[in-house]
C-alpha cells in the first residue's frame, strides 16, 4: 500500500490553563510532496500547531492526521513517519554530530551498520564531514541548523517538520537550507510542513502558505494566488517639495484608490488597464517633481495586511505559550 | 536486545559521554567527598576513642562517608543534566523519536549509578593506601559498589523528579543544600548510640541515609552485618521506588504526547 504523506487537520484547537486560545480552529491539508508554508508572526500559534502535529502536544479540540494516522490516538506511528526540527535546534553541546546521528539513529531503531552508513551519508548531504567529531558547542548557528536537518531525517521521514528553520541564520546559511530543504521535497517526495516569519522565505520555498494569525487561519493558497487576491500593483511617489503633495495626491488618484504609502508619500493601488507610464506621462503634464518613485507589485506582505489589518514584517504580539 | 534497552544504553552512553567531557564536573564530585573525608577524619580523629566507638580508627568510620557524599554529587549533576535537557529542547528531540518514557529518564541515572561505582572504586584504593582494612574482604567490594550505585540512584532520581516537575536546571541546583542538611542529620559522623542530643538522634533514626551508610560502614569496620546490609538495601530500593514513582508522575504531566 502506498505510503500516505499527507497532514489533514480539522478544527485543531488549543487552549492553555489561564493562558490564551493559542490555535483557535485550524483546517488545513497538506497534499504529498508539497512544501507548505505556514507564515505567521511570532505568538501567532505557528508553534503550537506544530506541536500538535508531531504529537508533543495533544489538542484540546479538533482532529489530526499526520502519514495518516491520528496524532492523538497513533502517537508512536505518526513518530515513526515524521521528522522534526524545532524552533532553536536542541542540541547537546558536548556531543558532536556524529554522537548526534548514533544516539538519533540507535532511538529510531536502525541496525548498526545502517546507523553508520546513514549518519556518514546525512553528513555529507548537509556538508558537515570535516566537522563531524568536533563538539557541536564549537558550531555557527548554520551548522547547528544543518545538523538538526540531518537528525530530522536519520530514520528517512516522508514527513518533515520545521519550525522557524531559518531564524538567525545569515543570508548564505538559509539560502543553503533553502536549496536542501527544496531538493527533499522535489527528489525525494517528503513533505514539508514549514513554519516561518519570513516572508521571502514563505514565497521562494513554498509552493502553498498558510497564513496564521492569532490562531487562525486567515488565508491560504499558492503565493501567486494570494497575491493575485490583492490585485494589481500599487505606485508609490513622494515629492520633492513637501508642499506639492495634495497635487501629487490628486494627479495619482486618477490612476487608482489611495493606499497607505511612504512617509511624506502617496502611493494608489493602480486600477485595471493603468500601468506606471500613465502616471509618469501625468505627472510630467502637471509638472509635478518626485524624488521617488516607485512600482510596488504585491506582496505576502500585503496580502497580511489586508487580512489582518497590519503588516507581517515588525508584527510583535504576545510570546506563543507552547508546553516546554 | 530489546528496543528499550537498546534506548537505555545509548542514553545512558551519551549522559557519561557528557560527563566526561565536561571534567570539572567529574573532578569536584570525586575530590570534594575525598576531602571532606579527611578533614572530618583529622579533626573527629579522637573520638574514636570514645566508650562504645565501633571502630579503631575514625578514617575506617567515616569512609562510607566519601561513598553516600560522592554519590549525591554524580546524582545532582545528573539531574541538572535532564533539567537542561528539558530547558533546551533536547528532551522534545528525544521525544519525538520511538524511544519510550522509560529509557529517556533512566540513561541520566544510570549513568549517575555508572559514575557513582567508578568513584567508589577511586574511594576504596584511596582508603586502602591510608591504611583502611575492609573487613568483609575482597567479596566486600562488589557490595559496597551495588550500595554505591544505589546510593547514586536513590538520590538521583529525587532530582529527576524535581528536575521533571520544575523543568529547569536551578531548582535542581537548589536541592544540593536540602539533601547535604539530610546528610548530616544522619549517622554520618557518629554512632546513633553515640549521638547525645535526642531530636538529632531521632531524626538520625528516620533518616533513610543513615542505614546507606551504616550498610556500607558494616562493610568496612564489621564484616558482614546481615541487619545492616538488609536496611541498607531496603532503604535504598524503597527510596529509588518512591522516587523514581514520583519521577514517572512528572515524566506524565511534562511530557503530553500522545
Amino acid at each position: 500500500m502506498a505510503r500516505d504523506n499527507s497532514i489533514h487537520a480539522e478544527g485543531l484547537v488549543r487552549e492553555f490553563k489561564k493562558g490564551p486560545r493559542a490555535v483557535d480552529g485550524i483546517d488545513l491539508h497538506v497534499s504529498p510532496g508539497e512544501i507548505y508554508g505556514f507564515l505567521g508572526p511570532n505568538g501567532a500559534g505557528k508553534s503550537t500547531t506544530v506541536h500538535m502535529l508531531t504529537t508533543l502536544l495533544p489538542p484540546t479540540a479538533g482532529t489530526a492526521r499526520v502519514g495518516g494516522y491520528d496524532v492523538v490516538r497513533e502517537g508512536p506511528k505518526v513518530r515513526s513517519v515524521i521528522g522534526a526540527a524545532l524552533q532553536e535546534a536542541a542540541l547537546d553541546p558536548f556531543l558532536t554530530a556524529r554522537d548526534h546521528l548514533r544516539l538519533q539513529g540507535a532511538l529510531h531503531g536502525l541496525p548498526r551498520a545502517e546507523r553508520k552508513r546513514r549518519g556518514q551519508e546525512l553528513l555529507e548531504r548537509v556538508g558537515l564531514t570535516l566537522a563531524a567529531d568536533r563538539k557541536v558547542k564549537g558550531y555557527s548557528g548554520g551548522m547547528k541548523r544543518r545538523l538538526d536537518l540531518a537528525l530530522a531525517l536519520v530514520h528517512r521521514p516522508s514527513i518533515l517538520f520545521l519550525d522557524e528553520p531559518t531564524t538567525g541564520l545569515d543570508p548564505q546559511s538559509r539560502s543553503a537550507l533553502w536549496g536542501e530543504v527544496g531538493r527533499l521535497a522535489k527528489s525525494d517526495g517528503v513533505t514539508v510542513f514549514l513554519t516561518t516569519q519570513y516572508l521571502e522565505e514563505a514565497d521562494i520555498l513554498a509552493d502553498r502558505v498558510g497564513i496564521i494569525a492569532s490562531g487562525r487561519l486567515v488565508a491560504e493558497g499558492t503565493p501567486a494566488e494570494l497575491k493575485a487576491e490583492i490585485g494589481s500593483p500599487s505606485v508609490e511617489a513622494i515629492p520633492t517639495e513637501a508642499g506639492d503633495r495634495p497635487a501629487l495626491a490628486q494627479t495619482l488618484e486618477r490612476f487608482g484608490g489611495s493606499v497607505e504609502g511612504p512617509r511624506g508619500g502617496v502611493a494608489v493601488r493602480l486600477d485595471h488597464g493603468h500601468d506606471l507610464a500613465d502616471v509618469v506621462r501625468a505627472l510630467d503634464a502637471e509638472g509635478l517633481q518626485v524624488d521617488n518613485l516607485h512600482l510596488h507589485a504585491p506582496t505576502l506582505d500585503d496580502v497580511f495586511l489586508a487580512k489582518t489589518g497590519h503588516r507581517l514584517e515588525g508584527a510583535a504580539e504576545e510570546p506563543e505559550a507552547v508546553a516546554s | 536486545m530489546t528496543a528499550a534497552l537498546v534506548q537505555a544504553t545509548y542514553l545512558t552512553r551519551r549522559a557519561l559521554d557528557r560527563a566526561i567531557r565536561q571534567p570539572g564536573h567529574i573532578f569536584f564530585a570525586l575530590v570534594f567527598p575525598m576531602v571532606f573525608l579527611f578533614v572530618v577524619s583529622g579533626g573527629l580523629d579522637r573520638a574514636a576513642h570514645l566508650p562504645g566507638f565501633p571502630a579503631d580508627s575514625f578514617l575506617a568510620f567515616a569512609l562510607a562517608i566519601p561513598f553516600v557524599h560522592g554519590g549525591l554529587f554524580v546524582a545532582i549533576n545528573a539531574a541538572v543534566e535532564l533539567g537542561r535537557d528539558i530547558e533546551t529542547g533536547f528532551l522534545n528531540r528525544l521525544a519525538l523519536t520511538p524511544a519510550r518514557s522509560v529509557p529517556l529518564v533512566l540513561g541520566h541515572l544510570l549513568a549517575a549509578a555508572a559514575l557513582g561505582v567508578g568513584q567508589a572504586l577511586v574511594y576504596l584504593g584511596v582508603g586502602t593506601l591510608a591504611g583502611v582494612r575492609l573487613e568483609s574482604g575482597l567479596l566486600g567490594v562488589p557490595v559496597i559498589l551495588a550500595l554505591a550505585a544505589l546510593a547514586s540512584l536513590a538520590f538521583g532520581s529525587l532530582g529527576t523528579a524535581i528536575a521533571l516537575r520544575t523543568g529547569n536546571s536551578e531548582s535542581v541546583q537548589g536541592l544540593f543544600p536540602v539533601f547535604f542538611v539530610a546528610l548530616f542529620l544522619s549517622s554520618m559522623v557518629m554512632p546513633r548510640h553515640l549521638i547525645e542530643a535526642d531530636w538529632f538522634r531521632a531524626i538520625a533514626t528516620l533518616n533513610p541515609v543513615s542505614y546507606l551508610i551504616e550498610g556500607l560502614r558494616s562493610l568496612v569496620i564489621a564484616g558482614w552485618d546481615g541487619q545492616a546490609l538488609a536496611l541498607a538495601f531496603g532503604c535504598g530500593t524503597a527510596l529509588v521506588a518512591a522516587a523514581l514513582a514520583a519521577s514517572a508522575a512528572a515524566f506524565g504531566e511534562r511530557m503530553t504526547r500522545t
